[in-house]
C-alpha cells in the first residue's frame, strides 16, 4: 500500500500543467512508492518501425501514438479530430491493421510496424488509393482524408481476409465487396465537409465495385 | 493526463500482483475507454500496467464443447471467429454493432466488460456525478435522461452500462474467469459479473482490487435463431439507445438479454417463458420494474417492439 504522502505526491495536481517539471519531481516521488527492485520512470523507451523505418523514442508514458507520430518525428500528415476515438483522422495501420492513434499510447507500441499516409505514397509515386481520392476529388478540405485513405485500404483487405460486418446477410459465407459493406466498415472516419460520395466512389474503384 | 509510470506485465500472476493494494494501479489493454477517461481525468491512475502480450489472445475449444476466449482477443478477432460466426451468432452481431472497424481492432474482450457509462454527466467533470465523484449528486435524475437506464435504477444513479458485447454474453451465459493478487482463480457467471447501482454506483462489478481477468467462457452452442437488434440515432458508428439480443428455438421458446435499459446487461429469466406468447407478454414481465423517467420512457415501447421484431425475424 502507498502512504497517504505518497498518494499525494502521486496526485500532483499542482504541476500538471508542465509535463516537463511532472517528469523531473514525479521520478523521486513514484521511486519512493515501487517496491524494491521495481522502480519506475514516467517515461519509457521505445523502439518501432515507422513507414520502414526503424525508429527509437524516449517519451513521457502519456504521448499517444498520435502525439508520437506528429510531435516527435514530425510525420504530421496523420491528423488530430477530437483525440477521443470519435472521428477516425487519426487512423493508422499497425501491424497491418486500423486502428485509431489517438487512444494508444506510444509506448505499447514498442517492436510494432506504423505505416502512416507518408508511407503509403508520396507525390509522383501515389498509392493507388491516394490517386483515386485525388482522381474522385474525395475531400474538400483534406483534414479527414488521410485517415479515410488509411481506413479505405484496411477496409478492402478485411473484406478480402473474409471479417465480417454489421452489414454482413449470412456470417457463414464470404463477405462481399459491395459498396452497402465499404459504407458501413467506414463509418469510423467522419468528414465533417460530407465528400463521402466521392470517397466512396473512389474507394470502388480500387476495391473494383461498380457504381 | 495525469503522469503515471508504466511497466509490461510479465505473467498473469505478476499482473495481479502489481495491482494488489494498490488503488491507483489500473491494467490497459486496448485502452479505448481507459485513455479517453484518462485525458479527461475522469480516470487517474498513477501506474498503469500493460497485459497485452501475456499470450491471452486465443480462442480455443473446452472439453465440453464450448469456446474459451482469451481476454485479449480483439473484437474484430472474436467477431471473426469461425465458430462464433457459426455457433455464436449472437456474439458476432453484437460485437460487429459497437464502435467502429478501428476501435475493434484494439477492443478487447475483457476490456469491453469493462467499459464504463456513457452517461453524459459521468464525461462532464463540471457536473455532479455519484459515479465519478461519490457522494456529489446525479445529475441525470432531473436532467437529460433520454439515454440514461429504465430498470434496476437506483436514486443514487441511472447508468446504463454501454457495451454491445456484453449483451450476447449475457444471452450465452458466459463465465468470466479470473485471478486474484492471491493466485487464487475463481469463475463469475454473466448474470453476477455486473452490479446495479445501489447507492454505491463507483463499483460496477464484483471484481475486487488487482482481480485480473484471463478469460471469458462460453458454454457448448445452444442453436436457435440468434438475433441482434441495436436501435441507435445514427445507423452505425453509435451507442445503443436500447438493444435486444435474442435466441430463439424453432417452438418459440428462448432467452433475451436487452441492453441500454439497466446498469447491467438485463435479462429476467421468468420473462422468457412468456417468448412463445409473443413481445408484449415478454416486454412486459422483462421491464415490470422499470422506472423510466419522462424523457426515456420511450425506451419501454421501444424494447417491446425491437423484440417483436426480433421475433419475427426469427420465425421469419
Ligand atoms: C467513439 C467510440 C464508440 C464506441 N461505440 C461502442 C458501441 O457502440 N458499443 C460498445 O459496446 N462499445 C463501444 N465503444 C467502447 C469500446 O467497445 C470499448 O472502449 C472497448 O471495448 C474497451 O476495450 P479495451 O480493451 O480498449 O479496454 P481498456 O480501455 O484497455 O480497459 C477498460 C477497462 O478495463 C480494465 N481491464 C481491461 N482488461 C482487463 C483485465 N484483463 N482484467 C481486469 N481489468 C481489465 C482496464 O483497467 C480499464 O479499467 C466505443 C468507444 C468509442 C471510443
Ligand atoms: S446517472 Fe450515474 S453516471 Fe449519470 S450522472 Fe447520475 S450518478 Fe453519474
Ligand atoms: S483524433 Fe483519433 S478518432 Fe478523432
Ligand atoms: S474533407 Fe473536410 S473533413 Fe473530410
Amino acid at each position: 500500500m502507498q502512504s497517504p504522502i505518497e498518494l499525494e505526491i502521486s496526485r500532483r495536481n499542482l504541476i500538471v500543467s508542465s509535463a516537463a517539471a511532472v517528469a523531473v519531481t514525479g521520478v523521486a516521488g513514484k521511486a519512493a512508492a515501487q517496491p524494491a527492485g521495481r522502480a519506475m520512470n514516467l517515461t519509457t523507451k521505445l523502439s518501432f518501425t515507422v513507414n520502414g523505418e526503424r525508429r527509437e523514442l524516449d517519451v513521457d508514458n502519456r504521448t499517444t501514438l498520435l502525439d508520437a507520430l506528429r510531435e516527435h518525428l514530425h510525420l504530421t500528415g496523420t491528423k488530430k479530430g477530437c483525440d477521443h476515438g470519435q472521428c477516425g483522422a487519426c487512423t493508422v495501420m499497425v501491424d497491418g491493421r486500423r486502428v485509431n492513434s489517438c487512444l494508444s499510447l506510444a509506448v505499447m507500441h514498442d517492436g510494432d510496424q506504423v505505416t502512416t499516409i507518408e508511407g503509403l505514397g508520396e507525390p509522383g509515386n501515389l498509392h493507388p488509393m491516394q490517386a483515386a481520392f485525388v482522381k474522385h476529388d474525395g475531400f474538400q478540405c483534406g483534414y479527414c482524408t488521410p485517415g479515410q485513405i488509411c481506413s479505405s485500404i484496411a477496409v478492402i483487405e478485411e473484406i478480402k481476409a473474409n471479417i465480417p460486418s454489421h452489414v454482413t446477410g449470412d456470417l457463414t459465407a464470404q463477405a462481399q465487396m459491395t459498396a452497402h459493406e465499404v459504407r458501413e466498415r467506414m463509418s469510423g472516419n467522419i468528414c465533417r465537409c460530407g465528400a463521402y460520395s466521392n470517397i466512396l466512389d473512389a474507394i470502388s474503384e480500387v476495391a473494383g465495385i461498380k457504381a | 493526463m495525469r503522469a503515471f509510470t508504466y511497466e509490461r506485465a510479465s505473467s498473469v500472476e505478476a499482473a495481479a500482483q502489481a495491482a494488489a493494494g494498490n488503488r491507483e494501479a489500473k491494467f490497459i489493454a486496448g485502452g479505448t475507454n481507459l485513455l479517453d477517461l484518462m485525458k479527461l481525468e475522469i480516470e487517474t491512475p498513477t501506474h498503469l500496467i500493460d497485459v497485452n502480450g501475456l499470450g491471452l489472445d486465443t480462442i480455443e475449444a473446452t472439453p465440453d464443447g464450448g469456446l474459451r476466449i482469451g481476454a485479449m482477443v480483439r473484437n474484430t478477432d472474436l467477431a471473426s471467429h469461425e465458430v462464433v460466426r457459426r455457433d455464436y451468432g449472437l456474439l458476432s452481431r453484437a460485437l460487429l454493432a459497437g464502435a467502429s472497424g478501428q476501435l475493434r481492432n484494439k477492443a478487447t474482450t475483457s476490456g469491453n466488460l469493462l467499459q464504463r457509462t456513457r452517461c453524459p454527466y459521468f464525461y462532464d467533470t463540471n457536473q455532479p456525478c455519484n459515479k465519478r465523484t461519490p457522494g456529489s449528486g446525479c445529475s441525470a435524475i432531473g436532467g437529460y435522461s433520454r439515454q440514461n437506464a429504465v430498470v434496476g435504477v437506483s436514486d443514487a444513479c441511472i447508468a446504463t452500462h454501454p457495451s454491445d458485447m456484453a449483451i450476447a454474453m449475457r444471452a450465452l451465459d458466459a463465465v468470466v474467469e479470473t485471478v486474484k493478487p492471491d493466485g487464487s482463480k475463481r469463475a463469475i457467471p454473466m448474470a453476477d459479473f455486473h452490479r446495479l447501482p445501489g447507492d454505491t454506483p463507483h463499483i460496477e462489478t464484483v471484481l475486487e482490487q488487482g482481480e485480473f481477468i484471463t478469460a471469458v467462457v462460453l458454454p457448448a452452442p445452444i442453436g436457435g435463431k440468434q438475433i441482434y437488434r441495436k436501435v441507435r440515432d445514427r445507423a452505425s458508428y453509435a451507442f445503443a439507445l436500447i438493444s435486444v439480443g435474442a435466441i430463439i428455438q424453432p417452438d418459440g421458446t428462448g432467452r433475451v438479454a436487452v441492453g441500454g435499459v439497466a446498469h447491467k446487461p438485463w435479462r429476467v429469466e421468468a420473462a422468457e417463458a412468456e417468448l412463445p406468447k409473443g413481445a408484449r407478454a415478454t416486454a412486459s414481465i422483462l421491464l415490470a420494474d422499470a422506472r423510466p423517467t419522462e424523457q426515456n420512457r420511450f425506451k419501454v415501447d421501444l424494447v417491446e417492439r425491437a423484440l417483436g421484431a426480433a421475433i419475427a425475424e426469427a420465425k421469419g
